[in-house]
Parts: structure tokens; sequence; C-alpha cells
């Protein structure tokens, strides 16, 4: 076990330096002006020197983009709920869940400022839409996909709509949900970012968001990838969150089998 | 209480048809109560359909369907044993009780009973998924008897499984009748299954769903493993066998 372990984090460290290096010799080789590509020295620099406000930013942006992934489990989830339960209202409401995820996130930002006002009401809400339509699609899917052989078995025991929902179709709808869940992490945080570029109040220091807007404005572009850095950081730890989540309730609820992608 | 003995069928004329393709043609069948009736028949030649018709989850486009008595309790097994994951093998068993309202001192002691005797003692706080095929085809059958329904419908339950559990559930399956008193009509397509449980075997025809052959069985039950291999059990055999070739070649 312990040289396979070895083996395991050793080729993506090994790529990690190689490239890293080629950038650095090639910026320092080619002359190139640090406001036009910095060098990732410089960017690991700002990293450090930058850490305490970074780690701020990327706390204010985390607390949003958590927020509006709540929202969007919640609120999904009834919305599909609701589609799943007859199909003429999925006929008349579908197309509004789908406007979700078509509409430009950055053409109605502003909207949501006049709406909302700056800070992070607007941060949130442009979280929420970026990130509700993968989980109605994917909870709606699961509602929709209840095993036939078992809805005959409740019509033949005469089981309540309720019953049938509640004891057959959501259960079942549960994985499908998560995976939802899954997408919609990684899509929340980029919805506060954008947001935030639009929205952001800059109370107490502001999001990952506004220290990218600042960082170009002062042509700080160390600092621009430093900030976005923090931001992947961000959305892979939202995503182990939300993995975690995933793996105990498929555990709580039974699910193994059904653990699908 | 009710006294029970199972549920009589008539069927009169029953017609059903898809897309204009008739699959089952003006049939005609009577099924006494207490009866255990094996239906066998090509695939495809509306086994099914005629199970979901006893079972009024499809209405028949024409003809009659009278069970001897009006709310008749219906149980169906379906190939697939379709468990629910997310439940204990117990409250899988105890969901139709539950379904009916029935609270859970009521439901688990009957569920754990019925779990025994299909030899589940053990198996009550499993879930499905640590179950082998035929321990989750016991989980189903003893889920669709937790009611004690007048009819049992089951839709070629065994199929799935190899040869030596499928006996052992022919054989739960045969105690379980007999000792709960209800009319049941199996779909297979085993013959041997057919002959070693049924009071009486009918054969479909393919396309129209036709009755080519009505057999009874005189075996005395409980039948035993010793009796499939018996001389009247081989020559019952034969004779549903020659039946059922027959009209597949003429088919041919
Ligand atoms: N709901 C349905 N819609 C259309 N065709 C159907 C439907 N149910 C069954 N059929 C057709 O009826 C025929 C008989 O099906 P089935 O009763 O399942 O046969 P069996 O169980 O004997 O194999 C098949 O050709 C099948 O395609
Ligand atoms: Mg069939």
């Amino acid at each position: 076990m312990k040289p396979l372990s070895g083996v395991l984090w050793l080729p993506p460290l090994m790529s990690f330096v190689l490239i890293t290096g080629l950038i650095e010799c090639s910026i320092i080789l080619m002359d190139l002006p640090a406001y036009l590509a910095p060098r990732p020295s410089a960017v690991a620099l700002a990293l450090f020197i930058h850490a305490e406000e970074l780690l701020k930013a990327t706390r204010h942006t985390g607390i949003a983009a958590i927020t509006g992934l709540g929202m969007s489990a919640i609120l999904g989830a009834l919305l599909a709920i609701t589609l799943a339960s007859h199909p003429l209202i999925r006929r008349a409401f579908y197309p509004y869940a789908v406007f979700f995820q078509t509409v430009p996130i950055i053409a109605i930002a502003p909207m949501l400022v006049i709406w909302f006002g700056y800070g992070q009401g607007a941060v949130v809400a442009a979280s929420f839409i970026v990130s509700v339509s993968p989980i109605i699609a994917n909870t709606l899917t699961g509602l929709l996909s209840t095993d036939p052989a078992l809805l005959d078995l409740f019509r033949i025991a005469k089981a309540s709509r309720l019953d049938t929902l509640f004891k057959l179709r959501i259960p079942g709808a549960i994985p499908h949900f998560l995976t939802g869940l899954r997408i919609a992490s990684g899509l929340a945080v980029i919805g506060a970012i954008v947001g935030e570029f639009v929205a952001d109040s800059y109370e107490d220091g502001g999001g990952i968001g506004t220290a990218v807007e600042i960082a170009l404005k002062e042509q700080r572009t160390d600092l621009v990838f430093a900030a976005v850095l923090m931001s992947s950081l961000l959305g892979l730890i939202i995503f182990w969150l939300v993995s975690g989540l995933n793996q105990l309730s498929l555990k709580y609820w039974h699910l193994g089998e059904f653990k699908d992608s | 209480m009710k006294h029970r003995q199972g549920a009589g069928l008539k069927l009169r004329g029953i017609h059903r048809q898809f897309e204009g393709r008739p699959v089952i043609n003006h049939l005609d069948l009577d099924v006494a109560p207490g009866e255990f009736l094996a239906i066998i028949g090509p695939s495809g030649c509306g086994k099914s359909t005629l199970l979901r018709l006893l079972a009024h989850l499809d209405q028949a486009d024409q003809g009659t369907l009278d069970r001897s008595e009006a709310d008749l309790d219906v149980a169906f097994v379906f190939q697939d044993p379709c468990l629910m994951p997310w439940r204990s093998v117990i409250d899988n068993v105890a969901l139709p009780l539950e379904l009916q309202g029935v609270p859970r001192h009521h439901r688990i002691p009957a569920a754990e009973a019925l779990l025994r005797t299909v030899g589940l003692g053990d198996a009550q706080g499993k879930f499905p998924q640590q179950l082998s095929g035929g321990m989750k085809m016991r989980v189903s059958l003893a889920r669709a008897l937790i009611t004690r329904p007048d009819l049992l419908l089951l839709d070629e339950p065994f199929a799935a499984l190899d040869d030596i559990t499928r006996h052992h559930l022919d054989d739960h399956l045969q105690s379980l009748w007999l000792s709960h008193p209800m009319t049941v009509v199996f779909v297979t397509h085993s013959l041997s299954e057919a002959v070693y449980l049924a009071d009486r075997v009918i054969v479909l025809s393919a396309g129209g769903g036709n009755i080519t052959l009505d057999y009874k069985v005189p075996l005395p039950h409980p039948r035993t493993a010793a009796s499939r291999l018996s001389t009247p059990f081989i020559d019952h055999l034969r004779t549903v066998s020659e039946a059922f070739e027959g009209h597949s070649r003429t088919l041919a």
C-alpha cells in the first residue's frame, strides 16, 4: 500500500512543478510585463502576503454561495415536486424552469441590484438563479422515473396520492436530487462571484469577485490569479461538502444500489 | 370476521387489444375459489396482460370480469422482486399494511411472523441490497401475503432464479397457499413448475389468447421434492408438454 500511495500523488505534483516551472521560465525568457502575465512565483507571493484578506473574501463569497445553494436545494426540490404532480402543470410551467438555465446571469445581474440593492441579497440571488435548474431537472427526472412495478403495487394497495408521493416517489428521487446538488454546487460559486462583480457592496471587504475587480483596476494580475485560485478552492470545498453529504445520505437511505453517476 | 376461502373469478368474452392488435381475444375462463391455477404460453401471448386485467390494473375493451367479492384483497408478485432499497426487509414486508393505515405495533409482528415462515426470521433488519436474489423474492412473497389476500397473482415470479432456489420458492409458495386459503393465478414458462404447483394448468395460444389446453392435475397437495420424480407426475408433465409443444409446432 505504502509505495502505491506515494505513486498516487507523485504524478500530479511532478506535472504541477513542470508546468509552473515552464510558465515561469517562458515569462522570464520572453520578458513579458507583469500586467500581461504574472509569474507563478509572484502569484504565490501574492497569495502569501494577502492571505488574510483573501481568506476573508473567500469566506464572504462562500457564505453567499452556500446560502444560494441551500435556497436552490429547498426551492428546487419543491418546484420539482410541484412539476411532477401533474402532466398539465409540467407542460405549463416547465419552460420557466428551463428559463433559469438559459438566462445569462451577467445580463440580469444589474436588475438584481435594482430589486435587492447592493450587497449580499443580490449576490445570493445570482447564486440561486444559476444553481437552481440542475436541481429542478434532476429531481424531476427522479420523481418521474419511479419503478412502474412499484407504482402498480401502490395502486393495487389503493395507496393515497400523498402516500405514493412521500413513501415512493420522493425517496426514490433522492439520489437524483443529490446528483443535481453536486452539479449545482460549482455553479453556485460562479453565480456568487458574478453577482459580486455587479452587486457587491464592499461591506466587510467584499468577496472574491470584489477582490478580482479591485485587483484588475490596479493592474495587479498576480492578485487576480491569487483570487481566482481561491475561488477554485472554494468551489472544491463546497463540492467536497456536498459529496460528503451525498455519501452520508446514500448510506442512511441504503441507496448503494442506485449510486449512478 | 369474514370467512374467506379465496376469490372466484368468472371471465366472459374478455377482449383486450393494443394499437388495433388483439392480445386477449374473447377469452372465457372460470377460476374456482381457492384454486391454484397455472398459466403457461409462449412469450408475448398475453399472460401479463391477463394478470393486469385480473388485478384491475387495466380495463378490458369488451367482456365481463366478475370477482366473487366486491372488495377483494388482491396481491401481485412480479418477476422482479421490486423491493424499496431504502426500507429494511421488515418495513418492506409491512408496507401494504402501512398503506392501509394499520398501526406499527400491529403490522411489525405480522411481518415478523410471515418472514419466519419464509425462513427469513433473521433478516428482518437487513436491507434489500444485502440479500441474494432468492431471499429478495421470498421478501416479495411475504409482502404480497401480509394482507392475507383473497387473490394472489404471480407473473413469472421465480423465472430469474436458479433451479434449486426456484424449487425452494415453489415449496414456500405451496405451503403459504395451503396454510392460507386463497386463489392463486401463477404465470410461468416452466412446464414442470406449473404441473408441480397447480390444481389446474391452462395453456394460452400465441396471438389471440385462446386456451389450447385446460388440464386438471389430480395429484394431492402438499407435493414434495420426491413427487417431482414420481411416475404420475412425469405422466402429467408429458401430457401438458405435448399439448404445449404440439401447439407451438403448428405455429412454427
Ligand atoms: N401497454 C401496452 N401497450 C402496447 N402493447 C402492449 C401493452 N402491454 C402489452 N402489449 C403487447 O401485448 C402483447 C402481449 O404482452 P404480454 O401480456 O406482456 O405477454 P406475455 O406476458 O405473455 O409475454 C405483446 O406483444 C406486447 O407488446
Ligand atoms: Mg409477461
